[in-house]
């Protein structure tokens, strides 16, 4: 729990300040109101538990990637480190419900 | 996988700088004025990097790298469990993150609470426990775990006009007094601690700043590469070896002297720090976040009576009296010196915390291997 996961923002909802990020081709809504930096579209993020805790500067994105790529290509379904990148990204709602959904539902 | 391969693994990404590394190490352990040269760290990630890419094989015989208190789910300690239990026996609905079902209380998990019909969710995330209390017309509980990092998204949610049915029972755990607490053991000897970037990216390396003064150990923050963890130790051992203590960032990519600051004030809003013990470990002065006052309508333990009685009348199975949990996360034992390690306790069958979070020492050293035959290694690594 200690490894947040890093995905790339495909869209930016800046009223319910949640962002659709995508996660080697997962889609999540990743909360954004504890974020450090404002993001945009193309930013690459650090989610933790559903939460953007860091905007990873474009230029360190490739570099911070690597790690994620080799656990979740080559690793097996029962090794350890894999499993808490997954329940990571799992942790974000799908990107499937709509913004009105989630409005309503807070409301 | 096998000790052998550590290097192969390495080599994966940058084998040029991976032997300068452990160049580094080796010649930094020599240079010191003793043996061996003893570092902590503190993440249940940092152990999985370190375990999984063989990197205790690279490492000089005369440095120990030993995992400390950095498993959330394993210093959950009983009576926070065998509230929860007792609220579910009770009839209360509860929801956590998986690994926190199995952890043992004194009688029960609350997946054997589960088991004999209580009710009682798995969620990944605080968020998606807020979103399944809105569909019940009922009670509903969130056991929270996790350090720092967890307890910003909990308060998160909590600012956010949560439902009226929903409750944090909060197991959240503060990691910076848990280190002035271990650093004080005389059996550890440590000399400096690696912290975990990815916490640190929401503390910023400032919170050790004042642990150094009062300890005069040197922390330095890591990333989970393995070429971050190699680096981040040559670091410690370069500050180490200075004779001047100070907090080193190894990990500038996600780690600033400040850190989050929103999210930082976002935790300090919803949670206070109260001293409390830590399973296994001792008592630690403020390493416990509780909610404040102002949250008190969320807060599980003031919206409850829950009643420990029951289930503080039986006496703790025999085999738990054996588990050395509490060592192995203090530093002062491996878990290969517990009797019980790979025999009467599997991930299948866990007599204790260690053995059941993916981020507790026992399980990561089942399923990886712990400490790899050196000599056998170096001979694979040459």
């Amino acid at each position: 729990m200690c490894l947040g996961v890093p995905g790339k923002v495909i869209a930016v909802d800046r009223e319910m300040q949640i962002a659709t990020v995508d996660f080697w081709g997962v889609r999540k809504q990743v909360r954004l109101e504890v974020c450090d930096a404002p993001v945009d579209p193309g930013d690459y993020i650090l989610n933790h538990v559903g939460f953007a805790i860091r905007r990873i500067p474009p230029e360190e994105a490739a570099e911070t990637l690597a790690l994620y790529d080799e656990l979740l290509r080559l690793a097996d379904e029962q090794d350890l480190m894999a499993g808490d990148v997954r329940d990571e990204i799992q942790a974000a709602p799908d990107a499937t419900r709509s913004r009105k959904d989630a409005l309503d539902e807070k409301r | 996988m096998k000790s052998a391969d550590a290097f192969e693994q390495l080599k994966f990404r940058d084998p040029e700088r991976a032997r300068g590394l452990r160049d580094a190490l080796h010649r930094l352990v020599q240079r010191a004025d003793h043996a061996p040269v003893s570092v902590m760290h503190v993440c249940g990630s940092h152990e999985q990097a370190i375990a999984k890419f063989g990197l205790r094989a690279a490492f000089p015989d005369e440095l120990k790298v030993i995992m400390g208190p950095g498993c959330p789910v394993c210093v959950t300690d009983v009576p926070e469990v065998d509230e929860a239990v007792a609220l579910a026996k009770q009839g209360v609905r509860i929801a956590s993150y998986g690994d926190m079902l199995r952890v043992p209380g004194t009688s029960q998990s609350l997946a054997d609470a589960k088991a004999e019909g209580a009710k009682v969710d798995v969620v990944y995330s605080v968020t998606q426990a807020a979103e399944l209390a809105r569909q019940y017309d009922e009670e509903f509980v969130f056991f929270a775990s996790g350090f720092e990092t967890t307890a910003v998204a909990t308060a998160a949610v909590l600012v956010d006009d949560p439902p009226d049915n929903f409750s944090v029972l909060s197991a959240h755990k503060y990691i910076p007094p848990v280190m002035e607490i271990v650093a004080e053991m005389p059996e550890t000897k440590i000399e400096g601690f690696l912290a975990a970037g990815h916490a640190a990216t929401i503390t910023g390396s400032a919170v050790f700043e004042k642990f150094v003064e009062r300890h005069e150990l040197s922390v330095v923050i890591a990333g989970f590469e393995p070429l971050d963890v190699l680096a981040g130790l040559v670091k410690l051992l370069e500050v180490i070896n200075s004779g001047v203590p100070r907090v080193e960032n190894a990990f500038p990519r996600c780690v600033t002297r400040e850190g989050n600051v929103q999210a930082q004030n976002l935790l300090w809003r919803v949670f206070r720090p109260t001293g409390g013990r830590w399973r296994g470990i001792a008592h630690v002065p403020n390493g416990n976040l509780r909610l404040r006052d102002e949250f008190a309508r969320y807060d599980t333990r003031k919206r409850f009576n829950i009643d420990l009685s029951a289930i503080w009348s039986y006496a703790p199975p025999k085999l738990v009296q054996q588990c050395q949990c509490g060592d192995i996360m203090a530093g002062i034992a491996s878990p290969t010196d517990c009797q019980l390690f790979g025999k009467e306790c599997t991930p299948e069958s866990p007599v204790g915390a260690c053995m059941v979070s993916a981020e507790g020492t026992c399980k990561i050293w089942h399923q990886y291997g712990g400490r790899p035959d050196l000599r056998s290694m170096k001979r694979g690594a040459a």
